[in-house]
């Protein structure tokens, strides 16, 4: 069945408890080949918790995930950090978890800008050349499913355009399914097929809005940027306060947000919501 | 000319040293001195266990060792207790509790200091056979199991989704660490192990500049000590295991001084063309 569908990994109902505390919960999620799908939310609203339960790293306490078998995945963790006690340089750290062919270490290296840096040992690359680094070794491999967790933090915004326009050029070339996930609450990429706002549960998703027919984007993005990049308007029946409770739609307010609350199902109205209802 | 005992000593010694580089790695990548501690020194209960039940010393101190690294993986994931703290009690625990078993055998003649500083200059035939037959096979799983184990101690998440088990690969190093702490007991003793496991390997560290070179490269420094220290003791009367740790320890301070840099400094470092 899962063959047939196309997902690389899929999510249902899917959710971790640590503790007695939903990290996350009621995660319904799909990444098909050729997809790519961009994770946002603010911060500890389980954004990386659900990449690795899509990718079998943390097994979901509710719901179901399934993570096709003998998938190349190329994975790109939002924290690694290489003890000074580990001698590592670029080109061994390409090779981390396989051997890989020469040339392609060599085209992984060179479009993500790092070819100079082979030689030099990982733990004295500044954090924007380490990440550049370790999307150099996730590309690498070639892989079916490519996982990045913030792959653009310490990176500039030019850097930035850069790794959104490589990412989609490795799609397109490799047909594999991205999973994306990012600190930026509005703009994603624009090649982005579907956004999904967490917040200790699924806010909103949906698709991102082109805008590069917009006068308005193009001003605040530069000319540049905008075929780069989109935004996403939220669509949220509930809010976020503060102090972590949820005010819904029907105006109650309750502890948590969850698929098992009444208040889901009311009726859905749609508002483009700011920052501040989001976090 | 050499003595045969001497010769013996000094292929023993060398076969110990090479086995243990390459685990040595992982034990200065991975912090687990204390781990490696805790072993060899419950090994010396096993050495009490094997004289109880008159069996095989080098093979009851694998099996003790196995158990407590089993029960200490086992610990570790359940404890509230630092992994820190728990290993450092029980390293210092499984010595005592060795010791007043020994104590207790009153019916056996024990080398206490023997087990405990080894004695590399009885090694026998037998010995040696051990150490190279169990060695070569020491040698053979690491190379199976380099990369993933590596690929899991830079991190594990990442290695865990592109296909690495690194709790399969946890469970066969622990057992390789089991099996050299049973072999090199003999010739450095307890207390003397986790030393000839970590200080090479600190010492090659500031050579390295990638995994592999840190193993090969701590392996000569292993046996370079093994060589120093033996013909140490045999000039000044000095007793051989820790002759040969003292001589590991000279490698590791000569890589941290000021003449270490020089070599380091003209190694080819990162070429930067501004690209
Ligand atoms: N193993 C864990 N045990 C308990 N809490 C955790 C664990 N891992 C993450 N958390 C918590 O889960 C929340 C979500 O974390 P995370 O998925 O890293 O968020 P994000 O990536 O969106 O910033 C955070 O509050 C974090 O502190
Ligand atoms: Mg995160
Ligand atoms: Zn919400
Ligand atoms: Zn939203």
């Amino acid at each position: 069945m899962l063959e047939n569908s196309g997902s690389l990994t899929r999510l249902r109902n899917a959710g971790i408890n640590r503790g007695g505390r939903w990290l996350i919960r009621g995660v319904d999620m799909d990444v098909e080949r050729g997809q790519i799908v961009t994770l946002i939310g603010p911060n500890g609203s389980g954004k990386s918790t659900t990449a690795k339960m899509a990718l079998g790293l943390v097994a979901p306490d509710e719901g179901n995930v399934n993570l096709r078998d003998r998938l190349c995945v190329g994975y790109v963790p939002q924290k690694v950090s290489v003890d000074w006690t580990l001698p590592l340089t670029v080109s061994r750290f390409m090779a981390l978890t396989g051997r890989i062919p020469r040339r392609q270490i060599d085209e992984a290296l060179a479009v993500t800008g790092v070819s100079h840096l082979r030689n030099a040992e990982v733990r004295t690359l500044s954090g924007g050349e380490f990440q550049r680094a370790m999307l150099a070794r996730a590309i690498a491999r070639k892989p079916d499913l490519l996982v990045l967790d913030e792959p653009v933090q310490g990176v500039d915004f030019n850097g930035e355009i850069l790794i959104y326009e490589l990412i989609k050029s490795i799609r397109d070339d490799l047909r594999c399914g991205v999973l994306l996930i990012s600190h930026d609450l509005h703009v994603v990429m624009a090649a982005t097929d579907q956004v999904v706002c967490l917040n200790g549960h699924v806010c909103c998703s949906g698709p991102p809005v082109d805008v590069a027919s917009s006068d308005a984007y193009r001003e605040l993005f530069g000319t540049r940027a905008t075929p780069t990049l989109a935004v996403y308007e939220h669509t949220h029946d509930h809010a976020h306060l503060p102090d972590g409770r949820v005010r819904h739609a029907d105006g109650t307010i309750t502890d948590h947000c969850h698929p098992d609350d009444s208040h889901h199902h009311a009726p859905e109205i749609s508002e483009k919501t700011g920052a501040a209802d989001v976090g | 000319m050499l003595d045969d005992f001497f010769v013996r000593a000094l292929v023993a010694g060398v076969g110990v040293a090479l086995v243990a580089s390459p685990l040595g790695c992982f034990i200065v990548w991975r912090r687990l001195a204390y781990f490696g501690d805790t072993l060899s020194h419950a090994a010396l209960f096993g050495v009490a266990l094997a004289l109880l039940l008159e069996s095989n010393i080098t093979i009851t101190v694998f099996g003790v060792s196995v158990f407590i690294a089993v029960a200490l993986m086992f610990l570790q994931k359940r404890a509230t207790l630092s992994a820190d703290s728990l290993l450092g009690l029980l390293a210092h625990s499984a010595l005592a509790l060795g010791l007043v078993a020994l104590a207790f055998m009153t019916w056996v003649r024990v080398d206490l200091m023997g087990f405990l500083f080894g004695d590399v200059l009885s090694a026998s035939v037998n010995d040696i056979t051990v150490i190279y037959v169990g060695g070569a096979f020491v040698i053979s799983v690491m190379v199976f199991i380099w990369r993933p184990l590596f690929a899991a101690t830079v991190n594990r998440e990442l290695a865990e989704a592109e296909g690495v088990n690194p709790d399969r690969d946890d469970v066969v190093f622990m057992l390789l660490m089991a099996g050299v702490i049973a072999m090199a007991m003999k010739i450095v003793g307890v207390l003397l192990i986790t030393a000839l496991l970590i200080i090479p390997a600190a010492a090659a560290r500031r050579f390295a500049t990638g995994p592999e070179q840190m193993a090969v490269l701590a392996a000569l420094i292993g046996s370079a000590s093994v060589f120093a220290g033996l013909f140490g003791s045999l000039e000044w009367d000095t007793p051989s295991g820790p002759s040969i740790v003292v001589a590991a320890l000279l490698f590791f301070i000569i890589s941290i001084s000021p003449l270490a840099a020089l070599v380091t400094r003209n190694r080819p470092g990162p070429i930067v063309d501004g690209g």
